[in-house]
């Protein structure tokens, strides 16, 4: 029997789209098993027969907000990230506007370091010093600290923005009477809003996962989701059922944002590795 | 005062940020490599001991920091080589037109936006020996019950595997981003002139897209040196130190015994390494693009 062009044409698209739900089924199983396991009973958990089928049950859930504190972490969690990146663009716009038309190269190069050094080189210091101004495990220190992850984020991501970005519109600007500072704030950011987004969401993202900071400077007051999750565990014990459901709570808000703003997020992301 | 403000933009724009740089690393820095001189473990009552080199002196005569860093380069060197083979891979196979593209996408963005403690802890209960799926896979393929992550030769390759399930995505979107940019005419024109697929790839696609690959891998080399948040959530450093990187390493002496002057030894041949592997690659980079 011949194959007809048409027919082996059709065999390939059928080939690429199973093995394209071959590469998606690897890529998002964990995600499907987090969720699975956090909807099982602790009994059906730890028995490998009820694997898949079993009855769901949204006790953990409420668990680990009635049983376990995961109310507190989560507020505090959301608040962090939000203070420190609102602070973080407050502070970033305008640097990254003024080093992108001064040409500073300098200082994009201190922000690549920063990127590059571990995180956890700076805890020792800032551990002694919060310490000494008796500020360990308070918002502030957290915020302060998360401000190291927001900020270069944001720089790194506007200066190539305000670089493409046409003098000739805040020179017009500035000829017909607008102070600087207005030019920026009335004309530069509106027309910058893409790439704040961008910045925005990443800086969220970021400090949202964070794990290192908050695991050395919080209390149980203060501390972050990633580090609330520890709670579950016990030197004999783990609450497998709560602890995939606590991940699934973290996970959420962030799933969240990729799908709505995927956009975004991948635009920045390379456009850090465009510019390189 | 507002006068005044507009006519030194320039400085009244950039002071805060420089200020809160310096701040939150330059000062951390140097205090961190002058603590690194002294003997000192935090309570109230010991006193600083400056002891010159001694804590490098230790450091370095020591096995344990000598495997960690045998474990940091063979952990990043393994997952950047095979994330990046793969990562491109993908890419090409998957730079052509199809239905759900952008799902596609979305879906491969997942794994490395996702909170990495979440992913660690999943992954954690994957690798579970008596309830983790991995061993019910085992099992149904007849090869018995593994260990995973409970034994000194398999916990560091299973975390391998995270980090390449977790980061291939991240350099096959880079570079599929790279290939979609590519100017379509020059790879028309090879076609015309009787280019096949294969050799369209490899004489003219993965060249241009040397300069995108790099940038990828570079990328990955400054957070696979890293790597803490999956490790600590899933092995804390174990089984004994068999997971144990520089930096878990770092952590372990400065906020789980507390000596600072011998973990501030440990973070600055830590940062200068990182800062050095990353600025050497950055180099390179640079070199190779300018050759094309």
């Amino acid at each position: 029997m011949r194959v007809s062009g048409k027919t082996k044409k059709k065999i390939g698209r059928v080939g690429f789209y199973l093995s394209l739900a071959l590469i998606l089924m690897v890529t998002l199983f964990p995600f499907f098993w987090m969720v699975l396991a956090s909807l099982k009973k602790m009994v059906d958990l730890l028995n490998v027969d009820k694997m898949f089928v079993f009855t769901p049950t949204i006790q953990n859930y409420i668990d680990i907000f009635s049983k376990y504190d995961f109310w507190q972490p989560l507020k505090n969690s959301m608040l962090i990230a939000v203070l420190s990146t609102v602070l973080a663009l407050l502070f970033g716009l305008p640097a990254s506007y003024v080093i992108a038309r001064e040409r500073m190269s300098a200082f994009s190069a201190v922000i690549l370091v920063i990127r590059i050094i571990p995180a956890i080189s700076f805890l020792v210091p800032w551990y002694i010093l919060f310490n000494k101004l008796h500020l360990t495990g308070t918002y502030t220190s957290l915020i302060l600290v998360h401000l190291l992850v927001a900020l270069p984020m944001i720089v790194w991501i506007m200066i190539p923005f305000f670089e493409t970005m046409p003098r000739e519109l805040e020179e017009a600007s500035w000829v017909d009477g607008c102070s600087h500072i207005g030019t920026f704030v009335k004309i530069l950011i509106p027309l910058a809003s893409p790439a704040i987004l961008t910045a925005t969401i990443l800086s969220f993202i970021f400090s949202w996962n964070n794990f290192i900071f908050a695991l050395i400077l919080c209390t149980n007051d203060t501390r972050t989701l990633p580090t609330a999750v520890f709670q579950f565990m016990s030197y004999t014990d783990v609450d497998w059922a709560c602890l995939m459901a606590a991940a699934v709570v973290i996970t959420i808000p962030i799933i969240l944002i990729s799908v709505f703003l995927q956009k975004y997020i991948i635009t920045g992301m390379t456009a850090g590795a465009v510019k390189g | 005062m507002y006068k005044w403000m507009d006519k030194h933009i320039k400085w009244v724009f950039t002071v805060p940020t420089i200020f809160i740089l310096l701040f939150l690393v330059v000062f951390p820095l140097a205090y961190t490599f002058f603590i690194s001189f002294f003997d000192w473990g935090m309570s109230g009552n010991t006193q600083m001991k400056f002891v010159g080199f001694d804590n490098y002196g230790h450091l370095f005569t020591e096995e344990r920091f000598w495997n960690a860093v045998g474990r940091t380069f063979v952990f990043s060197l393994a997952g950047i080589v095979i994330e990046g083979v793969l990562g491109v891979a993908l890419a090409l196979y998957l730079n052509r037109d199809f239905k759900g593209r952008n799902l596609v996408k979305t879906a491969f963005l997942l794994p490395m936006v996702a909170t990495p403690v979440a992913v660690g802890l999943v992954w954690r209960l994957i690798y579970e020996p008596s309830i983790g799926i991995a061993n019910q896979v085992c099992m149904w393929l007849g090869l018995g019950r593994q260990p995973w992550l409970g034994s000194p030769d398999m916990a560091l390759p299973a975390l391998l595997a995270v980090d390449i399930w977790q980061w291939t995505p991240m350099v096959m979107l880079v570079v599929l981003a790279g290939a979609t940019a590519l100017p379509t005419d020059v790879l028309e024109s090879a076609q015309v002139d009787g280019a096949g697929k294969w050799q369209l790839t490899r004489k003219i696609t993965l060249p241009l897209l040397r300069p995108t690959i790099l940038t990828a891998l570079l990328l990955r080399l400054i957070d696979v040196l890293k790597t803490f948040d999956i490790i600590y959530s899933t092995t804390q450093g174990g089984p004994g130190y068999a997971t144990e990187t520089l930096n878990i390493l770092s952590y372990r002496e400065a906020f789980e015994y507390f000596k600072f002057g011998r973990a501030s030894a440990t973070l600055v041949v830590f940062f200068l390494t990182v800062l050095l592997i990353a600025i050497g690659f950055i180099k390179f980079k640079n070199k190779v693009e300018v050759e094309y």
